[in-house]
């Protein structure tokens, strides 16, 4: 069976609790989902034997500034298995700024949550080490956030004196 | 051949002392490759056989800071950057220059950005800006030569004696020539 019906179909069955709101965009495959689901739906897509997503290509945020849930959660991952690219996402509203880490379920998530968190400010429970990736350790501000001005915060980040 | 051929046996040059240190000086500039970016490309194209930094006496780039008087900052300098890159100028000895290899260390270049620091004159003294985006490597070779330039006109006693003398450390006399 096709893999762009087969994963829709897998995933209600084995979650009939929770809510998919499926995108098919240019050969795309992206499931949206409520975030505290996260850590069960990608470990079954990591386990499962018929998909077996065992790569985590990336994780990163989306800043939509106005909306009403301020931010989005995207993960990119990869079945080598079936050559087969899926995409994740869950909605993370600015004032409950937490989602659950998926870096028990995928060891590469350790890195690109602490990205995420330095450049978004979006906190992940249960992550072993959620230190700044980029930025200073004292740096109180997280850059990629929409209301961060491009030059920066003057004085923000000390230089050495001349 | 040279000079040699003129002053044969027992001849002699008469100099001064700041002229002949000063010449020692320039001739002999050991670069500190601060190599950050892609201008530290352009720099080591400075050292292969077609541009030839050796001619200027600038071939033994030195890897540690307390061998060298130049310090040539090539590439974009960030704001987690600029401490270590200050406390290398730091660790080197007087006296020593700067040079700031290209747009990113000189202004900021392209990068208008929160992460880069705008012109590492914020916390370095800089003697030569170097245009260019990177720099060609006879550019460098220009820069290097205005720094010989510049250090052709120092006097030998203008470095040492200041910081020594506020430290209270007294250097030991020097038995220079005798009268007559």
């Amino acid at each position: 069976m096709d893999l762009k019906t087969l994963i829709p179909q897998k995933l209600k069955e084995k979650f009939p609790a929770v809510e998919f709101e499926i995108t098919d965009y240019k050969d795309e495959l992206t499931f949206k989902f409520d975030k505290k689901f996260v850590v069960e739906i990608c470990s079954f897509l990591k386990s499962d034997t018929g998909l077996e997503f065992r790569s985590c290509t990336d994780i990163t945020a989306i800043d939509w500034a106005t909306r009403k849930n301020r931010f989005t959660m995207v993960y990119n991952i990869f079945s080598m298995k079936h050559n087969f690219r899926l995409r994740l996402k869950a909605d993370v509203d600015e004032a409950d700024c937490k989602i659950d880490s998926v870096s028990s379920v995928w060891r590469a998530a350790n890195w690109q949550e602490r990205e995420t968190y330095d450049m978004y400010g979006i906190k992940f429970n249960n992550h072993p080490d959620l230190r700044r990736m980029y930025m200073p350790e004292e740096f109180e501000y997280h850059p990629l956030r929409k209301d961060f001005p491009l030059m920066g915060i003057p004085g923000s980040i000390p230089l050495p004196k001349k | 051949m040279g000079l040699e051929a003129y002053i044969k046996d027992n001849g002699f040059l008469t100099t001064q002392v700041n002229a002949i240190i000063a010449w020692a000086r320039k001739s002999s500039v050991w670069p500190m490759p601060m190599g950050i970016s892609c201008c530290a490309i352009e720099m080591m194209a400075v050292g292969d056989p077609k541009y030839d930094i050796a001619r200027f006496g600038s071939e033994v780039m030195r890897f540690t800071p307390r061998q060298c008087d130049l310090m040539i900052v090539a590439g974009t300098v960030t704001y987690k950057m600029a401490p270590v890159v200050r406390k290398i100028f730091d660790q080197m000895p007087e006296p020593k220059w700067v040079i700031a290899m290209g747009a990113c260390t000189s202004s900021g270049g392209m990068y208008r950005s929160y992460s880069v620091v705008q012109g590492i004159d914020q916390f370095l003294p800089v003697d030569i800006y170097l245009a260019g985006c990177p720099p060609r490597p006879d550019n460098l070779l220009h820069a290097l030569m205005k720094i010989q330039e510049k250090i052709g006109k120092t006097k030998a006693s203008q470095f040492h004696d200041v910081p020594l003398k506020e430290e209270g450390i007294k250097l030991p006399e020097l038995n220079v020539i005798q009268k007559n």
